[in-house]
Formats: C-alpha cells, structure tokens, sequence
C-alpha cells in the first residue's frame, strides 16, 4: 500500500492550500492582508518622500490604513458583496466536486483498463506454458519485454529464482502468494533509477513456477496530478475572478447608493432642489431614483404651495387688516355720536367679512392642491352642474343686462367633487357676469356649455367682456394676480386662481383663451365611463 | 329656547351666552366635552350648539353618544375646519347644521331658531302668511283672490322662506337648503332671486310679506 500512503500526504496538502482562500476571505485576516499591503505601499511612499520627514508619512500610512480598513469593512458588510461571496463558495465547491468525480472514474478505468490486459497477458503467457512448457514461456516472456511500453512481467521457480523477465526489484514477499498487489518495482534495465509503483498479479504456474504480470502505473499517477493541478488551478482562477468581479460589481452599486446617499443628505438639509442622480440603464436603482425623484418633485410642488400661501396671506391679508384697523382707530379718534360710530362698526364689518372670504378661497386653493378632497369624489353628469350654475346666475346676469344661454346636449360623464367643480364654474361665471356688464361694446350674450370631446370632457363659459390680453393668460391663473382694468371690481383676485386648482385636482385643466371679442374660459376635465343607469 | 353652549374658549362662550340672552333666550355654558355631554343628557335643551374641538372629549363624539343614547336634540356644530368634507363629517356624525368659523351672531342665531323651531314644528301641507298660501302638494300659490305663477326654483325658495315664516332666513342658509351649495359665491346672487321673488309675490299688493332683516337676511312675515 505504498502508493495510497504517498498519496495521502499529496491529498492533504492540496486540501489544505484551497480552503487557504477561503481564511483569507474573513473580515479579520482580510483586513490584516490589506493592513500588510498598505503598509507595503507605504514603505514605498516613504522613500519617495524621504525629504517630508518620518512623522508626516506615519500620519499618512495610519490613514491610508484607516481609510483602507474602514472601505474594505464598508465592502464586506454590502449585500451585495456577501452575495458574491455566497456564489462563489458554491461554484468553486461545484469545481472542486466535478474534478473530483472525473479523477476518481478515470482513475478506476486506468485500473479496470490495466486489470484487463494483465488478465489477458497472463491467460496467454498460461497457454504458452501449457503449450510449450518453461523455454516456450520464457521465450514469449522475453519476446514481449522487448516491445515499446511492455508490461511488466517475471517468471520465478518455486524457490523464488529468477527464470526471466524485465522487473529488476520488488519487495519481499510480493511473490509469495497469488493475486493482486499494488507494489514499489525496479526494471532490469534502469539500476540507478528509483522505483515506481505497479499494480501487479501473480500466479502459480503448474510445476510452482510462478509468473507476475503487471503494468506500470506512472500513467494513472500522472493523470491524477494533471487533476490535481487542474483543480488547484480552476479553483483559484474562479476565486480570483469571483472575488474581483464582485468587487467590480458592489464597488459600482456601492458607489451609486453612495451618491443617492449623499444627495439624500443635502435634500434633508433642506435643499430640495437637489434631485438623485439616474443613470439611465434603466435599472432597479435607475427605477428607485426616478421614482424618488417624482417624490421629491411633488413634496417640492407642495411645499412651494405652502410658501406661496403664507406669502400671499403676508401680503394680501396684511393690507385689509391695516385698512380695518384704521379706520378703527379713526372712528375712535374722531367719530361723533353713535350714527358715526355704527357707520365705522359698520364697515368694520364689512371689511372683515371680506377678509374671512379671501381666507376661505386661500384654504380652499391650498385643500384642493393638497389633493384631499380625492376620496369622495363621484361620477355625474357635467350637464347637470352646468344647468344648475346656469339657474342660479340667471337673474344675476338678467339684472346686469346680459343674456345668458345654457346648451347642454348629452350626458357628460365626469368624475370628481360636484361641490368643487360647482364651485370652479360659479367663478367662472361669476367673472364673466362682472367683467360683461362693464364692457359697453360687443354682445350682451354668454354662453355657458358642456362639450364632449374625445377624452376630454369641456365646461365652458364664453363671455363678450373685454376679455385677457394673450399675454396674461397664464398670469390671471396665479393668486392674487388682478389686472390693471379689473382693480375696480370687487373681488379677491383668487377666482382663477381657485377653479385653475380644483381642475387640477381632477387632472384637468383651465385653459383661457379669445373669444372675439371676449373671454373664453374652458375647464377641461378627463371623461368617466357612463355609470350603470340606476 | 333652551340652549347649551359648549365651546372651551371663554370669551367666546360668554359673548355667545350674552347675545343670546340678549335676544330672549336661556344658555348654559359647558367648556369641555365630559361636561358638555353630562349636561347634555340631564337638562332639557332645545339646540346645543356644540365646538367640534373640545378638551377630553371632542363634539362628534358628544353627538355621537348622545344619538346612540336616542337623545335627538339638535345640535349645530361649531368649526374652524369649514370645508365640504369636514362638513359632511360633521353632519354624517348626527349634527343636524354645520357653521364655520368666523361665523356672525345673526347666522347663528337664525339657524338655531330654525333648528329649535323644526325639533317642535311639524310639516304642514299648505303654508299661510297673511293672504299669501303655498300647497306643497299640488304647487300652487295664491295670493288674495289670484294665482301666482312661479318657477320651480322659485317655488323651493318661498317654500322655505314660508316653512320658516316669522324667523330669519340667511343667504347660505337659502343657497344650502334651497340650492344645495355650500360654497360662497362672490357676489351675491340670493339677492337677485329674492328680488325676482318679490316682484312676483308682492308687487301690486299693498302689503308686503318679503321683508330683508339688515345685515342678516330675509324673512317672510304678516305685519298685522
């Protein structure tokens, strides 16, 4: 059993330098090796800058360690890198085992292969000897030795004599019984060479001659070493791509999260302009950006909502306050008798009833931008509101002298808050009432409608007023914005500004345009399916 | 009437207490809402008026509990949150009025009068003010000896002005109960309706039922 027990110590060996990988890759000794390799490179660094002085290149090489360990500690701990990890014991195990059971089934062929043809040999060298006795065999013995890659053979008496044969030296003992042995040889021919190993079979001859045939099994060894370097060689090729790949790959993420990261900071500092960089592949982390970055968008819209109001509320709330609580202070200073004093609480009231209406359509703008009124929103006909508004402006507009026609074909379908969107056309029409009857020209005439338009559901109000310069349009939309011609109306200013926010609310939109001569306000709404007739 | 008050803003509740008294009526004052619903299912009220945020219990719950006690005493609910569906809330909630603040005394005041009125009142079937009758079945109107010929619209208006004869009507009031809106236009359109009423209903009679309450609203009365 010589050649199993030479083997053994190979065996361990090789056991031993490929799980040598697999210490390295510990967090412990990991940074320990970088440790070394920092330190390396420091050395290096160190005489280049010799002139700098030592205590400059220590602070330097603690930290380029630090700074090493901390990338490293950062590396290990992704997801991502313990993934690779994962893979990569699993693939070089899956090596490791498929070499295995290829060394192992080739080797039992060799085997099968040598037992096959030692069996034959000594079927034929028998037939020789039954044939033709000693001098007939040991004439084949010693024909066979002499061609190319001859078997092994020896043909002893019974006193263990040399008859003939090419095998030099064996141990004792090998030819003292028959059967099979796996043993250490020498050849006749190679007196100064070391022995190789041989699987042998020795048998007794009739006439206790005894023959041994055997093969040598340099060719099984050898193979079993291509294998064994073979899989030294895979597993440490699959561990070094692994390792670098997964590194390649998480450094890559990892420096994308790092840069979502370090955005996120600057948007929690308060920079919500700051939006998270998308790389465009189109990734799950390309996906995660744009979708934040809508977030952010919306939260940005809201937050410029707020802004926008606590501004405007600063503005066009403080004035009136400072106007009612002059003329306070002047009914207290110069009033004289209660008839005065009842005029000043009079307008006082008044004023202040103003002021609660403009705060009312402030709250009202910031809810319907805030998008919190979405939950209980119906479908209805549009016609129906149209109608309604139409019925409650009537006399209004009768009154002012103006005409006003209400069409309202066909059912239209919308979905949303009635109140609201009663609320955006009262304004709407409101306007085009104020805004015509101090118009001296054009027709007295305006037209409220509902039209169906593909997918668009449109309410709108044509009036023959002096109308919007084009220019304006998106303007008028704004809080508070009032036109020069339009100061002497009374009014908040927040009528467009109102029905623009509740068409948003409904994904639509208001959209303003020239009626010749005239306004021409249209709130465009996306249409709803009918609702099943009740 | 009876009224109770509960609001946990004193000055707020004072004022209230003393312009209702002002005016002929008896309020209670409770400032927080275990107080507020003790006293509500002891005494004997006509309205409560109730502050939707209160200290340890807050005003739907007070209406809730007391609605599932079986005690229908109406309640007017007071808020800052005046929106659609803070509204709805609250009258889903089983008040039976909404007003926002600010509010004025004299839309207060009216709703509660018609509240207290609607809790004793009961619906009758033709309505009369002086020689002015509405039948709400076959939606007629006669004045004197002829018949007043009048819009649907503006039949739902003096079938509400008539239901309510003798007290104050507000324009929300009419634009909510008569219209079903419940937001402001800016210019007041109620007027205009009122007028075209009153020219249908008044004109040409000596005497007139119509009357605007300044700075409050309208009211439907026989002067005689």
């Amino acid at each position: 059993m010589t050649t199993s027990d030479a083997i053994l110590p190979r065996e361990r060996a090789a056991a031993a330098e490929r799980s040598a990988p697999y210490r390295n890759s510990s967090p412990q000794s990991g940074s320990d090796d970088t440790r070394r390799r920092a330190d390396l490179g420091a050395e290096k660094e160190t005489d280049g800058r010799s002139i700098e002085g030592k205590s400059f290149s220590q602070s330097w090489v603690a930290r380029v360690v630090a700074e090493r360990m901390a990338a490293a500690g950062k590396l290990l701990r992704t997801t991502a890198f313990k993934l690779t990890l994962v893979y990569l014991t699993v693939f070089a195990l899956f090596a490791a085992v498929l070499l295995a059971y290829f060394a192992w089934n080739t080797r039992r062929l060799i085997t099968e292969q040598i037992t096959e043809t030692v069996d034959a040999e000594i079927q034929g060298l028998s037939e020789q000897y039954r044939q033709g006795g000693i001098r007939r065999i040991s004439f084949a013995i010693e024909g066979r030795s002499l061609r190319p890659g001859s078997s092994l053979y020896l043909l002893t008496t019974a006193a263990g004599e040399r008859v003939t044969g090419n095998v030099g030296a064996l141990p004792t003992g090998v030819l003292d019984n028959p059967g099979w042995y796996e043993t250490a040889y020498r050849r006749v021919d190679e007196q100064d060479s070391s022995d190789h190993d041989a699987l042998v079979r020795v048998d007794q001859l009739p006439g206790g001659f005894r023959l041994l045939v055997g093969r040598d099994l340099e060719e099984r060894e050898r193979l079993f070493d291509v294998v064994q370097a073979a899989g030294k060689w895979s597993v440490a090729i699959v561990i070094v791509l692994g390792l670098a790949g997964g590194i390649f790959v998480t450094r890559r993420v990892l420096a994308r999260i790092d840069a979502m990261a370090e955005t996120t900071r600057t948007i929690m500092q308060g920079d919500l302009h700051e939006r998270l960089p998308v790389a465009g592949t189109g990734d799950e982390l390309d996906r995660l950006a744009i979708n934040l970055n809508t977030m952010l968008e919306r939260i940005e819209a809201l937050m410029r909502g707020i802004k926008e109001v606590s501004d405007n509320i600063a503005h066009d709330l403080k004035t009136p306050l400072t106007r009612l609580r002059n003329r306070c202070e002047e009914a207290l200073r110069a009033a004289e008798g209660p008839t005065q004093y009842r005029a000043a609480l009079e307008t006082t009231i008044e004023e202040s009833e103003a002021l609660i209406r403009t705060f009312n359509a402030l709250l009202m703008i910031a809810r319907a931008e805030s998008g919190h009124v979405r939950d209980d929103m119906v479908v209805f006909d549009a016609g129906e509101i149209v109608r309604g508004i139409g019925e409650l402006y009537e006399p209004l507009a009768d009154e002012k002298g103006l005409r006003l026609e209400v069409e309202t074909p066909a059912p239209a379908w919308v979905r949303g808050n009635r109140e609201l969107i009663s609320q955006a056309l009262a304004n709407l029409v409101d306007n085009a009432i104020k805004y015509s009857a101090s118009a001296e020209n054009g027709r007295a005439e305006i037209m409220l409608k509902v039209t169906n338009q593909g997918e668009r559901i449109l309410l709108s109000v044509a009036d023959s007023g002096p109308g919007i310069p084009a220019a304006d349009r998106g303007r008028v939309l704004e809080r508070f914005v009032r036109l020069e011609q339009s100061r002497s109306e009374p009014g908040s200013g927040l009528g467009l500004s109102l029905a623009a926010a509740i068409a948003r609310l409904h994904d639509g939109e208001l959209l303003l345009g020239d009626n010749r001569p005239g306004l021409l306000s249209v709130l465009s709404l996306p249409r709803a399916p009918a609702p099943p007739a009740a | 009437m009876r009224l109770l008050i509960i609001e946990d803003d004193r000055d707020a509740a004072d004022y209230l207490a003393k312009a209702f008294r002002e005016v002929g009526h008896i309020a209670d004052l409770a400032a927080d809402g275990e107080e507020g619903l003790a006293h509500a299912l002891d005494g004997q009220y006509d309205v409560l008026i109730v502050d939707r945020m209160l200290p340890k219990r807050d005003g739907l719950s007070i209406i809730g509990t007391l609605r599932a006690k079986g005690i229908e005493t109406p309640a007017l609910i007071l808020s800052a949150l005046g929106q659609v569906d803070d509204r709805v809330k609250g009258l889903r909630a089983g008040g039976d009025d909404y007003l926002s603040k600010p509010y004025s005394f004299s839309e207060l005041l009216a709703r509660t009068e018609v509240l207290a009125r609607r809790h004793g009142g009961r619906e009758e079937t033709v309505y009369r003010v002086g020689d002015l009758e509405l039948d709400r079945l076959s939606h007629r109107v006669i004045r004197g000896n002829g018949e007043i010929v009048l819009q649907p619209r503006e039949f739902r208006l003096l079938e509400y002005l008539m239901k309510h004869a003798g007290q104050v009507v507000t324009r929300t009031m009419l634009l909510e109960n008569v219209w079903d809106y419940h937001f402001d236009p800016q210019t007041n359109v109620i007027d205009v309706h009122i007028s075209r009423l009153r020219s249908k209903i008044d004109k040409g009679f000596g005497q007139p039922l119509l009357h605007t309450v300044r700075g409050a609203g309208y009211m439907i009365r026989d002067n005689k």
